[in-house]
């Protein structure tokens, strides 16, 4: 019998492997767990956005993008048993959507020399291309995001936080706990008072958290909640009747799933995004056409347009931009994942560049270098229309705080260097 | 006819009591041994370390440490996880502290940690037991999840509450850390768990497994015939940690090398972990091992199966990994309510006597 298992699982080992010819971007996804609700939905836009390159220009520079698909269920050891399944196929770059996996795979992807792109999550201080040589998380991190907000806040009071209360409802987890520092950095400078409320995975249950927040009446909640978490913390929010428009969410708590549950009472709702939302891209056209129309969609494209399906589109779009820059440097198109770095370190996405891929105004511009794997930072909020079932964009992208992040980026990776032991390169 | 006793005497006492006394078996077991300690470190590969071998045998070793405290002393314990999380963190601390002192030294010494405080949760098993102590170990994993959490201290306060293992050695060789090769990460898990199982066999051979096994049979009988319930309970819950806590400072260290606990260590462990031994088969060292591989191979297995040969889709498949591992631990647990390890021994029983059975 035991001969006959492994015999099996070899022969699903082999039958697993995909052709090494071709440019290969694993797609680390999850569709099923607590989390599956978002899950579905990114992964679908990336990997329609390189069915698009495929179908419609014959790939990136003349080269195929195969996206193998494997399941995480959003859980660490499944996530590196995915990139350890995949990592000798000639995968290029990895882009988990977990924090937990990112943070399992940073030490792993400097040995393996992969890329590992994580637009929006993972760890911030990764931002130092210094120390984290192969990692970047363009367009904006975790504590770009806070600050941003905090920013808002501040020209929503006419340049004065002094004496307001503001609350931090985060999961209880590496993701929820990233803003912290930021938030009370951000704190000592602008004098507003900030008190922590954490909700342990997946988060249901918040029933306490918001009657603390009732008794307390902060002005106003930050949210960094991920998957049912999110749907729950703003149903809690309209029971107690919290004023929507001063809760803001970061931008993985800003999708269809987390306010559609609640309906009418989320009107108003905001949240940070670092895309555009809506379907009013040319790009929609194309997916149409070369996609929908054709029957090549995604799950038979039944999220096209979503926030989280944009999201998903949007990595896919930073890193076929990142694939073409490093084709256009080392001048071969079946580039490596070395080759891929290099892209990556050179990138730059300008508003004209993003207007031609057919999604004007859809990012805020990108221009990374060895020692800046963040790019700017910039990030802008949408707020929820519960009669028309859409996110309307309400600010232009704001530029984060960085006399406050840069210290926190500087400090947070020498702290990794020295525990990893890992000498920052000069740039 | 092929699986015979003839001509296999035993002249001694010591013979008889073996804990392989059939000739077949104790080759078996030499074989496997020889296999695993000399063949499969040079054909091992990445993805074979991390997604298969080192898995089944970290939850191994948590296997015999659970089997220690459920099958063979009797009490349910449901903090499996957060034993595991004390393990992780405790080798994480010593770790860091003393980067120094050879990384075999901190896993036992993590366990040793850990047996701690897995006695001082099992001081209510002296007035409880059955599902009143389920619960007590209930809150152990709750609590010990939300201190980890909560306690900067145990982090190193680091930003985001995550733990990384850094890179440390045996005898020259990367056993944690990015750059440890696959054969390094088996062989020293490997090492533990071959180590911890036969000390794990001889401890339930000799007087205290018949102890512990007496007041899982009967505790007030046991106390009558002279066995102390205090000595019992806790020694089988001490040893049931260190197990315990082994398996969860190599799964931190050598096999995850980022933790976070509520994610690693929540209470999904402890079930998983009792699934094991209710299907593996409860009070057997051999049923630890099995269930631990049941658990760990067949999702493994399966998702290569449907995504990578039969090209499914992988949430599809996904969920049928669930229905299918669950509706086979049903269909186990109808045909043989004592796990794997008790059909193990049916089917040799059957075997011997093949092809006349009586």
């Amino acid at each position: 019998m035991k001969t006959r298992l492994i015999a099996l699982t070899v022969a699903g080992l082999m039958g697993a492997a995909p052709a090494m010819a071709d440019l290969v971007v694993p797609n680390l996804s999850y569709r099923t767990g607590a989390y599956g609700a978002n899950g579905t939905q990114y992964a679908d836009g990336f990997n329609d956005y390189f069915a698009l390159l495929n179908e419609r220009d014959g790939g990136i520079g003349g080269e195929i993008i195969q996206v193998p698909e494997c399941e995480t269920a959003y859980n660490t050891e499944k996530g590196i048993e995915c990139y350890e399944e995949t990592k000798d196929t000639g995968a290029l770059v990895y882009n988990p959507l977990s924090t937990g996996i990112t943070y399992q795979l940073i030490p792993k992807v400097s040995v393996d020399k992969k890329v590992l792109y994580t637009p929006g999550y993972g760890r911030t201080s990764a931002k130092n291309g210094k120390v984290f040589e192969w990692v970047f998380n363009a367009p904006a991190n975790y504590w770009d995001g806070a600050s941003v907000a905090i920013k808002y806040l501040l020209d929503e009071n006419g340049g004065d936080l002094s004496g307001k209360k503001i609350a931090l409802v985060y999961h209880n987890s590496a993701y929820g706990k990233e803003p912290i520092r930021t938030l009370e950095g951000l704190a000592e400078k602008h004098g507003y008072e900030l008190s922590l409320v954490p909700v342990d995975a997946p988060g249901q249950e918040q029933k306490s958290q918001w009657l603390q927040i009732r008794r307390d009446k902060p002005d106003y909640v930050i949210m960094y909640g991920w998957g049912v978490m999110n749907q729950a913390a703003i149903q809690e929010a309209s029971n107690i009747r919290f004023p929507m428009e001063n809760f803001i969410g970061i931008w993985w708590s800003g999708s269809e799933v987390d306010v559609l549950p609640v309906g009418d009472k989320a009107n108003g709702y905001k949240a940070l995004t670092f895309n555009g939302v809506g379907m009013d891209y040319p790009i929609y056209d194309d997916i149409k056409t070369y996609l929908l129309d054709a029957d090549k969609a995604s799950q038979g494209g039944e999220h096209v347009g979503s926030a989280l399906y944009s999201r998903g589109m949007y990595a896919a779009v930073v890193i076929s931009e990142a694939i073409r820059t490093a084709q256009e440097l080392s001048g071969v198109s079946a580039i490596t994942a070395e080759q891929l770095r290099d892209g990556f370190e050179n990138l730059e996405i300008t508003p004209e560049r993003l207007s031609e891929i057919g999604l004007p105004d859809f990012g805020p511009e990108i221009k990374m270098s060895c020692d800046n794997h963040g790019g700017s930072g910039m990030a802008r909020l949408q707020q929820w229309d519960a009669t028309a079932k859409q996110w309307n964009l309400i600010t232009e992208f704001t530029e984060p705080d960085q006399d406050i992040l840069a210290p926190l980026v500087e400090e947070d990776s020498a702290a990794y260097a020295k525990e990893s032991g890992i000498t920052p390169r000069d740039c | 006819m092929f699986y015979r006793e003839a001509g296999d005497f035993k002249t001694s006492y010591r013979s008889d009591g073996q804990t392989f006394p059939i000739k077949l078996d104790r080759w078996g077991y030499y074989a496997v041994l020889v296999v695993a300690f000399g063949i499969i470190p040079f054909i091992i590969n990445d993805y074979w370390a991390s997604a298969v071998l080192v898995p089944f045998l970290i939850y191994a070793i948590a296997a015999l440490g659970l089997n220690i405290l459920t099958g063979y002393a009797g009490q349910v314990s449901l903090g499996t996880g957060g034993f595991m999380a004390v393990g992780a963190y405790a080798v994480y601390k010593l770790m860091t502290a003393f980067p120094d002192v050879s990384i075999v030294i901190h896993i036992v010494l993590a366990g040793g940690v850990t047996a701690i405080v897995g006695m001082l949760f099992g001081l209510p098993s002296l007035r409880i037991k059955g599902f009143y102590l389920a619960v007590a170990t209930l809150a152990a994993q709750f609590f010990l999840v939300w201190l980890f959490n909560k306690v900067p201290w145990f982090y190193n306060y680091s930003a985001s509450g995550q733990i990384n293992s850094p890179e440390r050695t045996v005898l020259g060789w990367a056993v944690t850390g990015p750059a440890t090769s696959a054969p390094a990460k088996y062989l020293i898990c490997l090492c533990f768990a071959f180590v911890l199982a036969w000390v794990a066999r001889n401890l339930t051979r000799g007087m205290l497994g018949r102890k512990w096994m007496a007041i899982r049979d009967m505790d007030i009988a046991a106390e009558i015939i002279g066995v102390n319930p205090l000595t019992a309970k806790l020694s089988a819950f001490a040893i049931s940690s260190f197990f315990i806590g082994i398996a969860g400072a190599l799964l931190f260290s050598v096999y995850l090398g980022a933790a976070e606990v509520g994610e690693a260590f929540g209470i999904n462990k402890s079930f998983l972990v009792l699934f094991m031994i209710i299907i593996g088969g409860l009070g057997s060292i051999f049923g630890s091992f099995a269930g631990a591989a049941f658990m760990v191979l067949l999702p493994v297995m399966l998702k290569n199966l449907l995504v990578g040969s039969l090209g499914w889709p992988t949430d599809l498949s996904a969920h049928f990994e669930l229905m299918i591992v669950g509706a086979l631990i049903v269909f186990f647990l109808i045909v043989e309510p004592h796990g794997l390890a008790r059909l193990w021994a049916l089917t040799k029983e059957k075997l011997r006597l093949w092809p006349f059975p009586h």
